[in-house]
C-alpha cells in the first residue's frame, strides 16, 4: 500500500492554523506472511504447490491477514492457477471481481482481486493481480469461471482494468458513451454545492474532513 | 477466444482506444439488416419500463415465431454510485448509503458491510450478545418481508392477483416490526459498525412473538392459493431450468442454487452473527425450475419464524444488555430514541452533552464529525440474504473513510443466468424465470 499520510485534516493548502495537518499517519503495508499461515491455509498452499510445480515463481506473495489467505498472482500466470484451483483444489465458484485502485502503488496501481469459493471443502481464498496503469491488462477468467463474465465487465467500468479474451468487453453500469472510469481516485466524485440563506455547503469531495 | 461482430455492440477505435457502443441509435441498420435475412426473425425490447421486470432491467430478446432464440440483459438504469460515494463519508455514514443499495433487503447490506468493518478493526468477537441476538432476528424478519415481495410479484406477473394482495399484508406486518424497532420502515441504518443504533423498545418481545403467530396463521392463505394450483404448476414446472453444473459455473447462489438440490446456505456452513446457536434447516428442492425456486422461499418463510422466536427466547434473558461495544472509540456515543418530533439522540444524552459535561460533548463531537480509524488492510466477508451470498469487499487504508468497498451482489450474478434460463423457451416464460431469479435492480446496479 502507500507510504505515510500527511496531513489528517482538510485540503492540502487551505488555511489550516491548528496544526492537527501536520500530523503523519503510517499506512501499514501488508507484508508478505510466513508458514505457518494457519488454520486450512497451509493445507491450500501445500495443495497448490503439489499441484502446480511454477508455485514459486507465479506467485509473488502470500498474505494472511484478519483470518482470510490472499494470494498474489502474475497476471501471466492467473488463467493456469485458475484452473488448478478449480479443477484440482475443488474452488468451484468464483464470488466476483473487485478492483482496488491505488495510485501510489508504483508500476502497480490497478489490483483486480478475486473472491473464490469452494463449496467442497468449505473455504474460502481471494486472488490479487496488480497491473500497472499504463498496461492495464489482465487475461480474463470467463472460460474458467463463466460467471466472471459480468463481473470482469463491470471492474473494467469502473476502473479501465482490459481482460484479455473476454468475449464482449463493454461497459455494463455506466452508459456506453461515458468518458472515463468512476472509480478510479483520479476520478472527481463531482456534485454541486447547496446554498441555503446565503451559505454554501460544497460537495463531498471539497469538503474539508478528516481523512 | 475470437472477437466477432456483433449487431448489438458494434466497436470504433479512438484515441482512447476500442469504444463500444452496446445500445447506439443502431435500430435502422439493424432492422435493414435483419430485414435481408431469410428466417423469421424479430428482436424485442422488453423493459427497461416494463411492469414485470422489477423495476428498470432491460431485456433484449430475438424471436423465432415464440420461442426465444437468444437474450441479453442491459442494466445499469439504477446506477447510482453508492460504493462511489461512501469513499467521502466515514465508516459510520456508508451505513446509511449501503441499506439503500437492495432496497428489499436494507438489514443484510448493512449486516455485510459492518461484518466487514468489524473484521477490519478486530472487533467481531466484542460485539455484544445481545446486538447479534437483534441482528439476526432482523435479518430473519426481512427475509420475510422481501421473500413476501418475490411471491407477491413473481406470481402477479404470471397473472395471479390474489397472493400479491395477501403478501403484501404480511409484509406489512413486517415493515410494522422495523417501525417499531428501528423508527423507519425501510433503508434504516440500524446495523452499525459495533452493534446497533438502537436498543430494543418496551413492549417488543411480545409483540415480536404476536406477530410470529399471526404470520404462521396468514402464510398458510399463500400455501392454499398457490402450492399445487395446477395453473401456477403449468406456469411454473420445468420452467427456467438451470442445474448445479450451470448455477455453480455463473456464481449463482441462493434459492436458485437451492432449487438444485445443493444446500449452499451460508447460515450454515460459515455462519456469522452467532447463527450457529440457532436451530433451523436449510431447505432445497431438485427440481432446478421455477417451481422448485418458488417452493424454497414458501418455506424459508417457516425457517425464518423459527429463528425469530428462538431469538425471542434469548431477549427475554437480555433485558438492558448493552447493544454497541464497549469499546468507547468506536461505539456511536448516543441512543437514538423516537421523540415526539420522530427519531433523533436521545434526550438524556442530548442534557448530557449540553448541560453537564464538556468532555461528553467533546467526545461525541470527535466521534460524529471525525469517526474512527479503521486499521488497514482488506477483508471480505459475506452474508445469505434472501437472494444468495452478499458479500463485501471492505478496504481500509487506516484513514477514517472507507477506501474502497466493493459488493458482491447476489442479484449482479444471478441476473446472469437469465440467458441460460430463457434461450430456447417460450416468450411467456421469461417473465417466471425473471421473476425466479428475484432481481432487485436497486443491488443490481447499486
Amino acid at each position: 500500500m502507500s507510504d505515510d499520510q500527511q496531513g489528517m485534516f482538510g485540503a492540502a493548502g487551505t488555511g489550516d492554523t491548528s496544526g492537527y495537518g501536520g500530523l503523519v499517519r503510517a499506512t501499514a503495508a501488508d507484508g508478505s506472511s510466513q508458514r505457518p499461515f494457519g488454520g486450512y491455509f497451509d493445507q491450500v498452499a501445500d495443495d497448490l504447490e503439489r499441484a502446480y510445480p511454477d508455485f514459486a515463481d507465479a506467485i509473488e506473495r502470500v498474505v494472511v491477514d484478519r483470518g482470510e489467505l490472499t494470494l498474489h498472482i502474475k497476471r501471466e500466470r492467473l488463467v493456469e492457477v485458475a484452473l488448478i484451483l478449480r479443477d484440482k483444489l475443488k474452488f468451484e465458484m468464483s464470488m466476483g471481481v473487485s478492483g482496488v485502485h491505488y495510485p501510489d502503488d508504483k508500476n502497480r496501481e490497478l489490483h483486480a482481486v478475486y473472491h473464490l469459493l469452494s463449496v467442497t471443502n468449505n473455504q474460502r481464498i481471494r486472488l490479487e493481480v496488480s497491473v500497472p496503469d499504463i498496461d492495464p491488462h489482465i487475461p480474463s477468467l470467463v472460460e474458467v469461471w463463466g460467471g466472471s463474465n459480468w463481473n470482469e465487465r463491470e471492474t473494467f467500468d469502473m476502473f479501465g482494468i482490459i481482460f484479455d479474451g473476454h468475449p464482449g468487453l463493454t461497459r455494463i453500469l455506466m452508459p456506453d458513451d461515458w468518458q472515463g472510469h468512476p472509480q478510479r481516485k483520479d476520478y472527481a466524485l463531482g456534485g454541486i454545492g447547496v446554498e441555503y440563506k446565503g451559505a454554501v455547503t460544497p460537495p463531498p469531495s471539497d469538503r474539508r474532513s478528516y481523512k | 477466444m475470437s472477437t466477432y461482430a456483433d449487431p448489438y455492440a458494434s466497436s470504433r477505435e479512438t484515441t482512447e482506444g476500442t469504444v463500444f457502443s452496446v445500445t447506439g441509435g443502431d435500430w435502422d441498420s439493424l432492422v435493414t439488416e435483419i430485414g435481408q435475412a431469410k428466417e423469421e426473425r424479430v428482436v424485442v425490447n422488453m423493459g427497461p419500463q416494463h411492469p414485470s421486470t422489477h423495476g428498470v432491467l432491460r431485456l433484449v430478446l430475438e424471436l423465432e415465431g415464440e420461442t426465444v432464440t437468444e437474450v441479453r440483459c442491459g442494466i445499469g438504469y439504477l446506477h447510482t454510485g453508492i460504493e462511489k460515494n461512501i469513499e467521502f463519508r466515514n465508516w459510520t455514514q456508508a451505513t446509511t448509503f449501503v441499506t439503500r443499495m437492495d432496497y428489499l433487503a436494507p438489514l443484510f447490506n448493512e449486516a455485510a458491510y459492518c461484518l466487514g468493518v468489524e473484521k477490519l478493526l478486530g472487533i467481531t468477537n466484542d460485539v455484544p450478545e445481545k446486538a447479534n441476538v437483534i441482528r439476526v432476528m432482523m435479518m430473519e424478519f426481512n427475509r420475510i418481508s422481501s421473500h413476501m415481495v418475490a411471491l407477491g410479484t413473481g406470481a402477479l406477473e404470471l397473472g395471479a392477483l390474489s397472493p400479491m394482495i395477501f403478501c403484501f399484508r404480511e409484509r406489512e406486518k413486517v415493515l410494522d416490526i422495523f417501525e417499531f424497532i428501528s423508527g423507519l420502515r425501510m433503508n434504516m441504518a440500524y446495523i452499525r459498525p459495533g452493534g446497533v443504533a438502537q436498543d430494543l423498545p418496551a413492549g417488543a418481545v411480545e409483540k415480536i412473538l404476536a406477530t410470529v403467530k399471526d404470520l404462521r396463521h396468514s402464510f398458510k392463505d399463500n400455501e392454499k392459493l398457490l402450492v399445487g394450483n395446477s395453473i401456477w404448476m403449468k406456469r411454473t414446472e420445468g420452467i427456467g431450468y438451470l442445474d448445479l453444473a450451470g448455477a455453480t459455473t455463473l456464481g449463482v447462489t441462493g434459492p436458485v442454487i437451492r432449487a438444485t438440490g445443493l444446500p449452499l446456505d451460508l447460515r450454515k456452513i460459515q455462519p456469522y452473527s452467532g447463527y450457529e446457536n440457532y436451530k433451523f434447516d436449510v431447505v432445497t428442492a431438485d427440481t432446478c425450475d421455477v417451481y422448485g425456486r418458488f417452493l424454497i422461499r414458501i418455506n424459508e418463510l417457516e425457517q425464518s419464524l423459527r429463528i425469530i422466536e428462538q431469538c425471542a427466547e434469548k431477549l427475554k434473558s437480555l433485558e438492558g444488555a448493552p447493544v454497541m461495544v464497549a469499546d468507547k472509540k468506536i461505539a456511536w456515543p448516543a441512543q437514538l430514541a423516537i421523540g415526539a418530533d420522530g427519531m433523533g439522540n436521545s434526550l438524556n444524552h442530548i442534557r448530557e452533552i449540553m448541560g453537564t459535561s464538556m468532555e461528553s460533548l467533546i467526545h461525541h463531537f470527535k466521534l460524529v464529525t471525525e469517526g474512527f480509524r479503521v486499521p488497514a488492510g482488506q477483508v471480505y466477508s459475506a452474508v445469505e440474504s434472501p437472494r444468495g451470498e452478499l458479500g463485501a469487499h471492505v478496504v481500509s487504508d487506516g484513514g477514517t473513510r472507507p477506501y474502497r468497498v466493493h459488493f458482491r451482489e447476489p442479484s449482479f450474478n444471478n441476473l446472469q443466468s437469465t440467458s441460460a434460463m430463457c434461450e430456447g423457451s417460450m416468450v411467456a416464460d421469461i417473465i417466471g424465470a425473471v421473476a425466479s431469479i428475484d432481481p432487485v435492480m436497486g443491488g443490481v446496479d447499486r
